[in-house]
């Protein structure tokens, strides 16, 4: 946030008190392009609330959404459903004495037509029927991982109450720590995602969007550097970038009392490269498109694998491992698997200079090849 | 220093097909106001665009104050000021904050108060473009052109679409520029503009320059300054084939003062030197022919008669 209040003043200097001529005669400097290129840039950004919602609100309401939905449950409560029968109290019974020392357990009693319907929709993790001749039959369904722990638990619960002496003495210590929650993997993936994002759409889609208006032509037709132009744009997003970062932490550390173990240069040099890797790749996409239509198209069709591989809401494991060298090599898996090691387990930057790697390569080639083939006209 | 705009055998070819330009020519005086008149898509635009630097030309050379474009392009961007014939510029910036973007692009651009009053922009500078009118809109791009305080202006179609009050505001700032000795090219389609703003022009049509010279000039090579229209209904119905037309232009043509004929629909148009030696015989010949004459006029020649003389075809066919 320090880079933040540090160009903010200066940049609101510019524009209260633009250079008044004191002699006829104005004189501009090397950087008055650039520098009133950055604040128009800025002005405009500030003046779309699309933008604002989309970059600053979105990502906030995201991670809120989610953070909620896949909160930690206080215990995981296993909701099972006992077919009424013959045994059914019994069962009940049973399974109550044995939750008073087990986990909880919420056991419900239904005729089998209505249990067994229920268990199917998922509205219990097992189904448990006591047949006559006094042995249980348990339903579970092998692909839900609840219901799988459910069975286990619930037979261990029955053996016990029925009077199985456990062979071994065990004891368990819980750990659900800050640090280890979904939300705690969620919001490094989300600030990936929305570098990302506002890379590829700030850079891409307004390039698009000014060759379409002929304003980059316009531009172009005057004595302006091209490089000037192409690095205010590009400061503008690393402007961008440290307020979109700083919300986001910020909300997941005051919200979410999600750690930050790494340090806050660490993560803001890692937004830093995620910003310009992307606002690369965003200039590669959009260096010869001439409607928008196009470019909106190209942007999803780049950004669309990252979102389902690189690890933004789900781990990329569960990907087969065959896959994983090619996942690993996407920009988004790097710049997330970095956001990640430094922001839970604080490693350092040193320590990740693969990831760096791969992001400065995706950065730089998308570089060189765009300005070689950037159109503007 | 050369001429502030000079051209040779100008081609551009786009797709190894279209010939948008076939062998242009031009030089153009320092403080000339100079136009390229012609249809759209006779090649003005790609033209004006080559000049600008903005498109390279399949063939052809362009100096600017003698340096090509390949020399110091920077330079000659210091003194050339462009509105491109359609620039849509950022809606979210206010017109003050506009023409700064613009002025910080010059080494030395006028303040952005003059160029405000010069456009008659100074009640709107803090509107945002988004809400300017056309008219407003355009004095925005020109104000933009003029700002890097240039030598040359280039304005590509700068009146199109706007009202009849807007085109003459436009044309006055083009006037205040060019008595301060600055130097005009302009492309229109709209023959009155390039009469009464231009010095010199070019009737461009199929990529090539048809003809060239001041608009008089080009006036007088119909060989009358007055065109005579009338109609006429026939009571035999004998005519209306073509070597019979052919027939009815002949005796039109050998009417007193008659430069030239030419008919559109059931109109005949005469290109007449002294109309009041033409129209007495033209009444004396509609009535010895047997004719009713239903409509007559008479007004100056305009460049838009050169061009059809030129073409056979009007300036704006829709």
């Amino acid at each position: 946030m320090a880079t933040t209040e540090t160009n903010a003043p200066k940049l609101n200097a510019d524009s209260n008190q633009p250079p008044q001529p004191i002699l006829p005669a104005r004189q501009n400097g090397r950087w008055s392009g650039y520098r009133h290129l950055l604040w128009a840039r800025i002005l405009e950004l500030k003046r779309e609330p699309e933008v604002v919602f989309w970059v600053f609100i979105f990502p906030l309401l995201l991670a809120a959404g989610l953070g909620i939905a896949f909160r930690n449950k206080p215990a995981d409560i296993t909701s099972v459903v006992v077919i009424d029968g013959a045994g059914a109290q019994k069962t009940l019974a049973m399974l109550q004495s044995a939750s008073v020392k087990n986990s909880a357990v919420r056991a419900t009693v239904l005729d089998r037509a209505a249990a067994l319907k229920a268990f199917h929709f998922g509205k219990f993790d097992l189904a448990i029927e006591s047949n006559p001749d006094g042995s249980y039959t348990y339903y579970y369904d092998p692909a839900r991982p609840e219901s799988v722990l459910s069975r286990a638990e619930i037979d261990a619960s029955l053996q016990s109450a029925a009077g199985r002496k456990d062979a071994l003495t065990t004891s368990a210590q819980s750990s659900s720590e800050p640090g280890s929650r979904y939300i705690d993997f969620l919001i490094p993936g989300l600030l990936g995602m929305n570098l990302m994002n506002s890379g590829m759409w700030g850079v891409g889609f307004a390039l698009v969007e000014m060759r379409q208006r002929k304003l980059l032509k316009r531009f172009v037709a005057t004595p302006m550097r091209r490089s000037d132009f192409l690095l205010a744009l590009t400061s503008s997003r690393l402007i961008l970038m440290v307020i979109e970062v700083g919300l986001l932490l910020s909300f997941g550390v005051l919200v979410f009392h999600m750690p930050l173990q790494g340090s806050i240069v660490s993560v803001i040099l890692l937004g830093s490269l995620g910003a310009v890797t992307f606002g690369g790749v965003g200039l590669l996409t959009a260096c010869r498109a001439q409607k928008i239509e196009s470019v909106s198209g190209l942007i999803n069709v780049v950004m669309m694998p990252m979102w389902i591989f690189s690890g933004v809401f789900f781990s990329y494991d569960r990907f087969p491992a065959i896959a994983h060298p090619f996942i690993k090599a996407l920009p988004l898996t790097a710049l997330n698997d970095a956001l990640r090691a430094t922001i839970i387990e604080g490693a350092s930057l040193g320590s990740q200079s693969g990831r760096l790697l791969v992001l400065a390569i995706w950065g730089g080639v998308s570089f060189i090849l765009a300005l070689r083939w950037f159109r503007w006209t | 220093m050369g001429s502030p705009i000079e051209c040779t055998n100008l081609r551009k070819t786009y797709d190894g097909k279209v010939e948008a330009v076939r062998g242009l020519s031009l030089r153009i005086e320092a403080g000339e106001c100079f136009g390229l008149l012609g249809p759209n898509g006779a090649g003005k635009t790609t033209t004006i665009e080559i000049l600008e630097g903005l498109l390279a030309p399949t063939s052809g050379e362009v100096r600017i104050f003698g340096h090509t474009w390949a020399d110091n392009p920077r330079q000659l961007r210091e003194w050339i000021g462009i509105s491109l014939q359609e620039t849509r510029l950022s809606e979210k910036l206010r017109v003050r904050e506009t023409i700064e973007l613009f002025a910080s692009f010059y080494r030395e651009p006028c303040s952005t108060a003059d160029i405000l009053e010069e456009l008659q922009l100074t009640d709107k500078s803090d509107a945002w473009v988004g809400k300017l009118s056309g008219g407003q809109k355009q004095r925005l791009a020109v104000s933009t052109a003029l700002v890097g305080k240039p030598r040359i202006l280039f304005l590509d179609e700068p009146t199109t679409g706007l009202d009849p009050q807007s085109r003459r505001q436009l044309w006055d700032i083009i006037r205040v520029f060019q008595q301060k000795g600055g130097t005009v090219l302009l492309t229109t389609h709209y023959m009155d503009e390039a009469e009464r703003l231009c010095d010199r022009l070019a009737i461009v049509d199929h990529g090539e320059i048809i003809a060239e010279g001041t608009p008089s000039d080009l006036i007088d090579r119909l060989g009358g300054h007055h065109v005579v229209e009338f109609q006429v209904s026939k009571e035999a119905s004998t005519n209306g084939n073509g070597d019979s037309n052919n027939a009815d232009l002949e005796r039109w043509r050998s009417l007193p003062s008659v430069e030239s004929v030419r008919r559109e629909d059931s109109t005949v148009c005469l290109s007449v030197r002294e109309p009041h030696l033409t129209i007495p015989a033209l009444l004396d010949a509609v009535t010895n022919h047997g004719h009713h004459l239903e409509h007559l006029s008479t007004r100056q020649a305009s460049l838009e008669d050169v061009f059809v003389l030129l073409t056979g075809r009007h300036l704006r066919e829709d």
